[in-house]
């Protein structure tokens, strides 16, 4: 309907507004150097809106993966094909493996074949995050190729492993820092804590249609 | 308005279908219904609280609003250029962009893209404008399904009912109200006020919706030009679940929510969710950018974004009132508005309601329908005063009202309805009132006049003495007063 | 923020139509009260009305000749002290709106820099310090709209009270919430006008306060007309009547 679009058009330049220029006002938002600060306020900040940190370290992120898998009965889990910290997944699955029967779907194939899979026979879906940002408690998932966006979203608990360096203060430096503008990836999604509600009668409640449990490994690598 | 089933208030008294021309009749049917009173003045207690404590320091909340409503004017001011800079990175990108200069091309759109794939189901996530359009309504004429997924909204769904709240569509329905409307229409449900369990129950209805949806429709809350990227903002996870899983994601906007820039997002988004629910931040802000590229296993194969204008260019078009568009559908003027608080959303008969829906809606529906919604405001300002955009909605009030007892002069174009509430009874006494305030002798006769008829006062002066007792003036005025006494009068 | 001036040696009174009508004495009560201050009251009696209703009703051309004439009657570069917040608000913001790009602009926005309401001029220019000589009294004030969100000035009538050593400040639910006035408002949905002003009185009856004060007269109008009705023993006073009866009177 290119007539409706020059027709829309028509009407808005006809309006000729005076245009303005860059707004002086700073943004300022809640920002910090101290590395223990940034860790503190991103733990509190995800415990708050509900989300469980565990934290780690590089050496002991298998063993802690295990151990959760274990406490937390997952016994369907999907992952996906790289990232950073794929080998130490492996790993910790076939660590539980050993003495827990633990059915693994490796996302390497196209979501239609494994929609089904991952909508009613998964437990939890495993991926990386990007970063975190210390301001609001959020984790910043950047899916690709070796982790889709389905990941971490159909799953009833996403455990997400986040490097304890990549905290950063807030949202707005985040995207300045990185020049997001120059390479937007398909999607990016910020989660700050398990899926919920309040659209009963102002009543809180977690797992509406996203993951109700979020896991957050914290990993010390600082 | 819609001819749907949707023809009553809440309280079960059946009247017409709900629409701003039968505001009066609608105001009062909601008034008379305490438990609806009582949900909304509690839900907007709750909301008010939280909103003040996520703006805890007021420094802050005094400079985020600024500098909103400094990005919203900018991008404003440079819309038709930024819709072209949108459009083709858009383009770029992989999204296909549509235009639709109303209700009826919008669904035209859409309905051409749904039955090119052969679609019988939407899955949808929220969209106030796909509520605008009717597009359930308009889909479910050509045998096309529409399902809601969000919570409230699918809670409304159920019940034929429309959202009464732009954020919290459900909010006029409390937990027993929510359960007996999942008995009368979900098979095996057991009635339940745990709020837990009524969610549950949604989630798993529509778990398998979201796995046979042929296509999922989305709103948007920003759409940003440098990189054409589409940022939604939402807690349960349906918005993520729309535009991910089915095969087709169709996105819809007002051609207003367009950003310059993506560093614009941070500082609206947090002055959004600050405003809207009190939150930091919500559980998820979805940036789509493309549908799903090479290599990559999942997402949509094709993402459309249908901007819709119906009657924003009105709005656009005049310096003062282009600041109705600064909006970012926070519903905070909702939530403080003591009109909204006590006769809640349908009342309005429009699809947005409260404040900003009496100053949106005149340019979408024309002011012949929507005139007696422009009056309904005792301009108190509450609503101004928490707009986290610093639009003037007062002042937008003031001048609808004045639109709609006035043609247009050359200053300003004429606008939908302009005039249609002219009244000569009216002009004629608003005329004499100048007259005489602008002739003290002839007013002060009128004050002098007033202060010996006063015995004679009617008790019963219709509207007024419904709950008042008839004003009654003083034995002689401040003038006369000041006269006898001596004071010093430099007239 | 404003910028307030120095204590002037004199000003200009605007009275407001409802208290030239409705209640004189609060009228009589606030000059007093500026003269306590050590000023000399100017009270121009050709003023009339500020063209409110004109302009809420959407009559903007009439409520413009409406002020175009009050402001001609205040050509002394005095302060005007109004006595009501939202008549105060129409002739401090307002005005600005409706001559916004006319050729005399800057001459009206000249004159609204100059208006201010009563209880803002007596704080902020006058420093205005009370010695209370009234007995031990519970009050409830109510503030209007306009006083509390166009005019700024919800915390001026506050501080004033607070000078009152035997005034116990209560302060009621919804406090910041509307009376349901709106001048037409009131007339043109009456229902909703009705519901608001029955939660204001319950919310004002419910403190148990012996004594209701505003400084605006359209509230009082709406407040009292409910009370009366309602058949409760509780009046609103004009807080000039009010500060002015505790401080000792004329």
């Amino acid at each position: 309907m290119s007539s409706s679009r020059e027709a829309i058009f028509a009407r808005l330049r006809d309006a000729n507004p005076k245009v303005k220029t860059m707004e002086t006002i700073a943004y300022q938002p809640w920002v910090s150097n101290e590395t223990e600060v940034l860790k503190t306020r991103f733990i509190d900040g995800l415990s708050a809106s509900h989300a469980e940190v565990l934290t780690t370290n590089r050496h002991a992120l298998n063993e802690t993966l295990k151990t959760l898998i274990i406490e937390k009965q997952f016994a369907r889990i999907a992952i996906g094909t790289g990232g950073d910290l794929h080998s130490e997944i492996v790993k910790a699955i076939s660590l539980v493996q050993i003495t827990h029967p633990l059915n693994i779907l490796q996302f390497d194939v196209d979501f239609a074949q494994c929609k089904s899979q991952l909508f009613n026979d998964i437990d939890a879906g495993i991926t990386h995050c990007r970063v975190g940002i210390a301001d609001t408690g959020t984790l910043v998932l950047w899916p690709d190729n070796t982790e889709p966006r389905t990941l971490s979203l159909i799953p009833p608990a996403h455990i997400a492993l986040i490097k304890r360096s990549t905290i950063v203060s807030n949202f707005a430096e985040l995207m300045v820092t990185e020049a997001w503008q120059n390479k937007m990836p398909t999607n990016i999604v910020l989660v700050s804590g398990p899926s919920k509600t309040a659209d009963i009668q102002q009543t809180l409640a977690y797992g509406a249609h996203g993951p109700s449990q979020l896991v957050v490994i914290l990993i010390e690598d600082m | 308005m819609s001819q749907s089933d949707s023809n009553s208030l809440n309280n079960g008294v059946h009247i017409q279908p709900l629409a701003p021309e039968h505001f009066h009749q609608q105001a009062k049917a909601a008034l008379a219904d305490p438990q609806l009173r009582q949900n909304f003045r509690g839900a907007m207690d709750y909301l008010k609280d939280k909103r003040k404590l996520a703006f805890s320091d007021v420094a802050e909340e005094k400079h985020i609003r600024n500098l909103s409503e400094a990005i919203r004017q900018r991008c404003l001011s440079k819309l038709p250029d930024l819709l072209e800079q949108l459009e083709s990175n858009c383009i770029n990108n992989g999204i296909q962009v549509h235009w639709a200069e109303d209700a009826i091309q919008a669904n035209q759109i859409i309905a051409d893209i749904a039955q090119r794939h052969n679609a019988k189901e939407i899955i949808k996530g929220k969209s106030m404008v796909s509520e605008e359009i009717e597009l359930n309504h308009e889909m479910a004429k050509l045998g096309i399904n529409c399902l809601e997924s969000d919570m409230g909204e699918y809670i409304v769904q159920l019940d034929g009912d429309k959202p009464s709240h732009i954020i919290m569509p459900a909010i006029h329905k409390n937990k027993q109200e929510v359960s007996d409307t999942f008995a009368a229409h979900l098979d095996n449900f057991t009635p339940t006020i745990d709020v837990d369990e009524l969610i549950q129950t949604g989630r798993s209805r529509l778990r398998q919706k979201f796995q046979d949806a042929d296509i999922g429709l989305s709103g948007v809350n920003f759409a940003v030009a440098e990189t054409g990227t589409l940022c939604l903002v939402e807690n349960e996870g349906n918005g993520r679940m729309c535009t991910t899983v089915p095969d087709v994601h169709i996105a819809i906007t007002g051609i207003e929510k367009v950003v310059e820039f993506l560093t614009d997002v941070p500082p609206l988004y947090s002055a959004l969710t600050r405003s809207a629910t009190g939150q930091a931040i919500t559980t998820y802000f979805n940036m789509i950018t493309s549908p799903r590229r090479e290599g990559e296993l999942d997402g949509p194969q094709e993402v459309h974004l249908v901007l819709l204008d119906n009657g924003r260019t009105q709005a656009f078009q005049d310096e003062e009132m282009r600041k109705t568009l600064q909006c970012i559908r926070c519903g905070a003027c909702m939530n403080h508005c003591p009109v909204y608080t006590r006769i809640g959303g349908h009342a309005y008969g429009t699809v947005y309601p409260g404040p900003i829906g009496k100053i949106i809606s005149p340019h979408m529906m024309g002011l012949e329908k929507t005139k007696d919604l422009v009056t309904a405001s005792s301009l108190c300002g509450a609503c101004g005063e928490v707009c986290p955009v610093k639009i003037p909605i007062p002042e937008m009030l003031q001048r609808l009202r004045n639109e709609a007892k006035n043609p247009a002069t050359a200053a300003h174009p004429e606008i939908k309805g302009q005039a249609s509430a002219a009244s000569k009874t009216e002009m004629l006494a608003m005329k004499s009132f100048a007259y005489a305030a602008t002739h003290p002798a002839i007013y002060h006769l009128g004050s002098w006049s007033a202060t010996k008829v006063r015995g004679l006062i009617p008790s019963k002066l219709g509207a007024w003495t419904q709950c008042r007792s008839a004003p009654k003036p003083a034995s002689k005025t401040l003038h006369q007063l000041l006269k006898a006494s001596h004071k010093k009068d430099q007239s | 923020m404003r910028i307030y001036p120095a204590k002037p040696s004199k000003v200009y009174f605007y009275a407001t139509c409802l208290v030239d009508m409705f209640d004189p004495q609060a009228g009589l009560d606030a000059i007093t009260l500026l003269e306590q201050q050590g000023i000399e009251v100017i009270f121009v009696e050709k003023q009339t009305c500020c063209g409110q209703p004109a302009y809420s009703s959407g009559y903007d051309k009439q409520a413009k000749q409406v002020a175009q004439s009050q402001i001609d009657l205040f050509p002394e570069n005095w302060p005007v002290v109004v006595l009501s917040g939202s008549c105060g608000g129409m002739m401090h913001h307002h005005y600005r709106r409706l001559f916004k790009g006319d050729s005399n602009q800057a001459m009206v926005d000249t004159f609204c820099d100059r208006v201010f309401e009563l209880t803002e001029f007596l704080v902020n220019v006058c420093r205005a310090s009370l010695i209370d000589q009234g007995d031990k009294s519970v009050v409830v004030m109510h503030t209007s709209c306009a006083a509390r969100r166009e005019m700024n000035v919800h915390l001026t009538a506050t501080q004033l009270l607070e000078q009152l050593d035997n005034v116990e400040i209560r302060e009621q639910a919804y406090e910041s919430e509307c009376c349901g006035f709106g001048g037409t408002f009131a007339v043109r949905h009456p229902d909703i006008s009705q519901s608001m002003v029955e939660d204001k009185t319950q919310h004002l009856c419910a403190t148990e306060a012996t004594e209701l004060v505003s400084a605006d007269w359209g509230c009082l109008l709406n407040i009292n007309g409910a009370l009366e009705y309602q058949n409760k023993a509780l009046r609103g006073v004009h807080l000039a009547s009010f500060l002015l009866a505790r401080t000792g009177g004329q």
